[in-house]
């Protein structure tokens, strides 16, 4: 077993465990609830199943050249994907469609098992945020 | 099993997994309630085809497909922050029970 046969089922496996991120991705935009926790799942394979596929072909590939620019392409992604995902996030807060109290973990609202709210939570000083 | 069996099921399962992924993205797309949950669903597809290209790559050695790779990953975010800076406060009406 020679070492290209060897770089060319690593670069299959590989191939599979982006293609497994892709499929969870999948499953998680459709089962999850709201608009954070879908970009949660989304994100899998923007970033580490991408950065697999890439090291995939470059493993069967094996060229030079083909380095370079699978580089520029893992770069280029890494660069603009947080860029979209802050702009989604912050017009999502802006529209209304993320409560505060999931990125505020103090000002949570609290049910107790008698099934009566325990009231609103006493105020730490978090300043609501402007619409 | 030889080694050529062993990469052809690979092949196969890679492109079953990335073709049911896309399958399920284009079910948010069309079900999902607002506009920034189709957002966030076609930018996941964008990722997710450029996962099948580099896919194609790979397995039929063509590198030809590989300045497609590089423009999809610069400008695939472009679309989401367009949506994203004028999206206004609209959801899907609910169905009616």
């Amino acid at each position: 077993m020679s070492w290209t046969t060897v770089a060319d089922l690593l670069g299959l496996l590989s191939l599979l465990g982006g293609a497994m991120l892709c499929f969870a991705a999948g499953v998680g935009v459709v089962r999850f609830p709201d608009l954070l926790t879908r970009m949660h799942a989304g994100t899998k394979p923007q970033v580490l199943g991408l950065l697999l596929v890439l090291l995939g072909v470059w493993l069967r590939t094996r060229s030079g050249m083909d380095g370079l620019v699978l580089l520029l392409v893992g770069f280029f992604q890494l660069v603009t994907i947080p860029a979209g995902a802050h702009m989604v996030g912050r017009a999502g807060f802006r529209t209304g469609q993320v409560r505060p109290a999931d990125i505020h973990p103090g000002r949570r609202e609290r049910v107790d098992p008698s099934g009566e709210e325990a009231g609103p939570p006493p105020d730490d000083g978090a300043r609501t945020p402007d619409g | 099993m030889t080694l050529e069996t062993v990469e052809t099921v690979l092949a196969w399962m890679i492109g079953g997994l990335i073709a049911l992924a896309a399958l399920l993205t284009l079910t948010r797309i069309t079900i999902g309630p607002s506009v920034l949950d189709r957002v966030v669903a076609s930018d996941t597809l964008v990722s997710i085809v450029v996962s099948a290209l580099g896919a194609h790559i790979a397995l039929t050695g063509a590198a030809s497909t590989l300045p497609l790779l590089i423009s999809l990953s610069l400008v695939g975010f472009l679309g989401s922050v367009a949506v994203a800076r004028f999206v206004a406060r609209d959801r899907d009406p609910e169905p009616p029970r």
